[in-house]
């Protein structure tokens, strides 16, 4: 089972040969309350660490979702655009947001496990 | 034993002061004089009109094959029946009228009733726009009239009339400075704005294909000005500041971070819809401001009438005239008129903002008013507001939790931290207030305060009616503290509606009625 | 003054609340150098009495098309506003009222601008529409920058000869610092420009106006497909809405966006301002529609409101990500409009604008017979244009000068435009009697003799 690691934006990935997954963590739907949009990149599209991705709405926010590494949008999860309460139920889970491929593995292992994660969020005020 | 009128069990403890409707429910779901009023299409007949129009003789069509073919689906009702719809709409909604409105940033100050008249006149309301400029002299005078008391208002010498609200004023002053960098053949591709700016701001930078750079407060409620110098070079196009700032201060600095500006080539726009605060105090010509906009709904007493309509008038130094946007007033041997082409003087003009000549309207009301108040009056509006807002700061210090230091200017912030050991949010507080009969403050307005609470009285407020609010603030935060929070988290119980399901009304956005229902589905 | 309801005493009393002397002391952050010691050079305050008089002498120098013989038009219609709708928007609960931020004390508001929409729905023919916008120029550029952001990357913007010229250059003054490729098409005051013929894979949208500003009616439904067809999006403008009673509506051939001007309906001339920008789209198309929208919801209750939604769009929010930068809509003009559409209703509406029809028939055919005057349309709604055998200004001006608006010469939208300097556009409403237009024709004979 691949690990899932975590950047300082609140994006969450778990990589799987070289495609990788990416949504946002738990604490980042907790922050936004009720999500009642996402806005999903076109697959193809190729993607820069930090270039903003995708975007997700509640009723007073939008915030935008940031590539973890560079790749190209291989699926995006259409299941978001019908339930964007997935977001709230399942975060790590069922609400991913966009596969990518052409991953970079090494890239991703420097990223923050899940402890560093929550150490790092305990650390936000 | 309780003195207040019987009461359902179950309900709260009647007392002297308190009011009692819940539990207490109608037949019908109306409310003494509040009633539940369907929608204009559940209502009426096909058959029904509220005007009578005479048929024409028979005559040959000239509509080629585009004439209508279908109905349109409108429904047909009597004149008694729309005059009480709308009448009922109306008592669903707070306005100024009936009370205390302190909207931060918002400038809800009384709207003067002879601004009504005067804008009715028959020779101001039935004037077309297009009619020969001969025929419309004692209008362009009053246009002419207003932009001079803009100018002396502010010390800056040009005036454009025509941008429709404070968004659109604020477009043109940053597209005249991308016209005035063009021109002197500079490409700055960044602006700079405090990062407690208004989201306009950052959005019409972006309008003009400027990158926003964020200047970060000095934790005193102002611009940082090292921030402001350490991010200022040649790539930067302008400064966009409020002044007074959207946490209710004066940027006691702006000299020096104008100074700093034009040093390195980049212009000082000023966004002013706190204007209320400084007429007749200084003047933003002086403190080094090259261009800013009006918001004549905020700062003269034009009705804001629901949300609008509003007027955004920009001044502007003598540099960045020639970019004014069209129509320009002109002044001639024959009189006034209207120079509505980007040709001869005014080649170098950005263009049309919109059709016609701006909001002529609101124009006749803002002008009634400045005629009203005259340069003394307007001095005290300025004097009152800041006094009253002083005043609420002052009062509410140790109730609320006041974000900076006073003195402040016409408004007051505060910040959520007397809340936070009750569990209840800004948001509760501000339902709670409508519960007393009170419009809440800005809510969540600046960003850069934690559950931010911007009070703005203005300087129409009898000082009966905030120490009405007061009380009611200090009551609220007593009920807090004897541990009644419930109360308001799930207020308000007394309005039209109780707390509305944003959260459904994004997902599942339903943005007409139709005739028959359409299948659930969110927006792409 | 009365508008300011502090006292000497109430003033001393807050001052000491406050802790300080004198309210100057408040003003301790404005720079020295900057602080006023002289009163500003303007006049004192004035009662209503003088207030009135000055303004009634300037009112008293215009001499106002709608009180006279006026066949003015061009973007601003001169029609009858039943008396019951200044009645109601002079209510002090909508008059004063604010942007509907608190829902549950905005409930009227937020129910009109629901309905408003809907009317406004209903009368393009499109599926939704927002809350209003400032008037129909800037609603054409927001319409615009719209098709731009979804047509990603297309630079084309194409604009039609028979749009209103004002509203042209308020789409270029959008599009100036932007990537755009505007291309406007030359004044067509026949009515007959191709615009299908260039289209191609980089046109993001295309802009017409029906009836046109000569007054030409269309059937656009072949652009429509036209467009489809290379993946641009068809913006159809309206400037006179009284004519989506008797005109088939611009979604029923086909638009995708409707930009339009809602004065027409509720609202007077006011020289210009403030008017009504209308907004309807496809629902498909709805997050990136700009501007505030009605929502319905329910409240804790069950009980079905009304609140602003899809906020996250707007500037308040998005920042420089927005759909738009506006912030403020034009809400009495809008409330002005749906309720003299209540009034008027299915049937008064269409009747409305078979009356304006007949009147424009009726001037048309009293115009054609006049020797050497042109009428240039075969369709039209409400308004036409006629070639005269001189320049139409002079001429419009001498007539003004005697109590009659023929209607706006040419030169005065195309100034400079050789071709446009006989042309005189008309437009006969409900106001217009047959007197009126023999007035107008026997002036017009005299003048040409």
């Amino acid at each position: 089972m691949a690990e899932t690691r975590y950047t300082d934006e609140h994006e969450w990935i778990r990589i799987d040969g070289e495609v990788a997954t990416v949504g946002i963590s738990q604490h980042a739907q907790e922050q936004l309350g009720d999500v009642v949009y996402v806005e999903l990149p076109e697959v193809g599209r190729r993607v820069a660490p930090g270039a903003g991705m995708a975007v997700v709405e509640s009723v007073k926010a939008a915030s935008e979702v940031y590539a973890p590494v560079a790749g190209e949008v291989s699926e995006v999860n259409a299941a978001l655009t019908e339930r964007p309460e997935l977001i709230n139920e399942d975060a790590e889970g069922a609400a991913w947001f966009v596969k990518l491929k052409d991953v970079d593995a090494q890239a991703v292992a420097k990223l923050m496990d899940a402890d560093a994660y929550r150490a790092y969020v305990e650390g936000l005020d | 034993m309780s003195r207040g009128p019987r009461r359902p069990s179950g309900g709260p403890e009647a007392g002297p002061g308190t009011s009692v409707s819940q539990g207490f429910r109608t037949v019908s779901g109306n409310k003494g004089l509040e009633i539940e009023e369907p929608l204009l299409f559940e209502q009426g007949d096909p058959a029904l009109s509220g005007v009578d129009l005479e048929a024409p003789p028979a005559f040959e069509s000239r509509l080629g094959d585009v004439g209508r073919k279908g109905p349109i689906g409108l429904p047909g009702l009597s004149e008694p029946q729309v005059v009480r719809h709308f009448t009922r709409l109306s008592s669903k909604n707070y306005a100024i009228d009936a009370g205390f409105f302190p909207l931060g940033s918002c400038t809800m100050k009384h709207n003067p009733r002879l601004n009504e008249r005067i804008a009715r006149l028959a020779g101001f309301a039935g004037l077309h726009p297009l009619q020969p400029v001969s025929t419309v002299q004692g209008a362009l005078e009053l246009m002419d009239a207003l932009a001079h008391w803009l100018e002396v208002l502010t010390g800056l010498p040009a005036v454009a009339l025509s941008p429709a609200a404070g968004a659109q004023g604020e477009l043109c002053g940053m597209m005249v400075i991308r016209a005035a960098h063009d021109a002197a053949g500079r490409k700055p591709t960044r602006v700079l704005v405090p990062e407690s700016a208004h989201g306009t701001n950052p959005a019409t930078a972006a309008t003009c294909g400027y990158a926003v750079d964020a200047i970060p407060g000095d934790g005193r409620g102002r611009a940082d000005l090292k921030g402001l110098e350490d991010r200022l070079d040649d790539d930067v196009a302008a400064l966009m500041i409020t002044n007074p700032n959207t946490c209710g201060l004066f940027e006691n600095e702006i000299m020096e971070m104008a100074a700093a500006c034009h040093e390195a080539g980049a212009y000082v726009y000023c966004d002013g819809a706190n204007f209320n605060a400084i007429m007749g105090k200084t003047r933003p010509a002086d403190l080094g401001i090259d261009v800013m906009h009006f918001n004549l709904h905020k700062t003269f007493s034009t009705p804001h009438g629901g949300g609008g309509p509003g007027s955004g008038p920009v001044a502007m130094t003598e540099a960045l005239a020639p970019h004014a946007p069209l129509p320009w007033l002109t002044r001639g041997a024959e009189g006034l008129g209207l120079r509505e082409t980007a040709a001869g003087e005014a080649a170098g003009s950005i263009g049309r903002l919109k059709a016609f000549h701006g909001q002529f309207g609101v124009f006749v009301r803002a002008y009634t008013y400045m005629l009203s108040h005259g340069g003394d009056g307007l001095k005290q509006v300025s004097e009152d507001a800041v006094l009253a807002a002083n005043y609420m700061l002052a009062a509410l210090d140790r109730t609320l939790s006041p974000a900076y230091r006073g003195p402040c200017m016409h408004e007051c912030l505060f910040d959520d931290e007397a809340f936070r050991a009750h569990g209840v949010t800004t948001l509760d507080f501000a339902k709670a207030l409508i519960d007393e009969g009170f419009h809440p403050t800005t809510i969540y307005f600046p960003l850069v305060v934690h559950g931010a609470m911007l009070l703005e009285p203005t300087e129409t407020e009898p000082k009966a009616e905030l120490d009405r609010f007061i009380a009611a603030a200090k009551g609220l935060m007593q009920r807090l503290e004897a541990g009644e929070a419930e109360r308001l988290k799930s207020a308000p119980h007394l309005a039209p509606r109780r707390r509305l399901d944003e959260t459904q009304a994004a997902r599942h956005p339903v943005l007409r009625w139709r005739a028959e229902p359409a299948p659930q589905q969110a927006a792409e | 003054m009365r508008y300011l309801p502090l006292t000497d005493a109430d003033r001393a009393a807050m001052l000491e609340v406050i802790g300080a002397s004198g309210v100057d002391q408040l003003f301790v952050d404005v720079p020295e150098a900057a602080r006023l010691e002289e009163p500003l050079d303007l006049p004192p305050h004035q009662g209503e009495i003088e207030v009135s008089r000055a303004l009634e002498a300037l009112a008293a120098r215009n001499r106002p098309a709608a009180g006279g013989v006026s066949f003015l038009g061009a973007g601003a219609y001169r029609h009858h506003v039943p008396a019951a709708v200044d009645s109601l928007i002079q209510r002090g609960e909508f008059l004063t009222s604010y942007t509907p931020y608190q829902p549950e004390i905005s409930q009227g508001t937020l129910q009109y601008l629901f309905e408003f929409q809907t009317q406004v729905a209903l009368v393009t023919g499109m599926e939704i529409a927002n809350a209003s916008l400032y008037d129909g120029a800037s609603a054409a550029a927001e319409a615009v920058l719209m098709a731009r952001r979804i047509a990603r990357g297309r630079p084309g913007v194409l604009l039609s000869g028979g749009l209103h010229p004002h509203w042209a250059e308020t789409v270029a003054t959008f599009l100036r610092f932007s990537e755009a490729a505007l291309e406007r098409a030359p004044l067509d005051p026949a009515g007959a420009d191709d615009l299908a013929a260039r289209i191609t894979e980089e046109t993001a949208c295309v802009v017409v106006q029906n009836p046109d500003v000569f007054g030409h009616l269309r059937d656009l439904s072949a652009l429509a497909e036209a467009c489809r067809a290379k993946g641009a999006l068809l913006i159809v403008c309206v400037a006179e809405p009284v004519s989506l009673g008797a005109v088939e509506p611009p979604g029923a051939m086909g638009a995708d966006i409707v930009a339009g001007e809602g004065q027409g309906i509720g609202n007077g001339l006011n020289f210009g301002g403030p008017y009504l920008g209308l907004l309807a789209t496809r629902e498909r198309l709805v997050r990136q529609m700009p501007g505030r929208v009605s929502g319905e919801t329910v409240d804790a209750e069950g009980r079905r409101g009304y609140v602003l939604t899809l906020s996250a769009r707007e500037q308040h929010i998005r920042r420089e990500k927005a759909t738009s930068n506006i912030c403020t809509n034009s809400g009495l003009c809008a409330l002005a409009f749906t309720i003299h559409l209540a009034l008027l209703g299915e049937a008064g509406l269409k009747r409305l604008a078979l009356i304006n029809h007949h009147r424009a028939v009726t001037l048309a055919d009293r115009l054609g017979a006049i020797a050497r005057v042109e009428v240039l349309n075969e369709t039209f709604f409400n308004e036409l244009t006629v070639r005269l055998p001189l320049p139409a200004a002079p001429l419009v001006e001498d007539l003004a000068g005697r109590g009659i608006f023929a209607g706006v010469p040419g030169s005065r939208l195309w100034p400079g435009e050789a071709g446009a300097e006989r042309l005189l556009i008309l437009a006969a409403t409900e106001m217009n009697t047959g007197e009126e237009i023999e007035t107008l024709a026997r002036a017009l004979e005299g003048a040409l003799a």
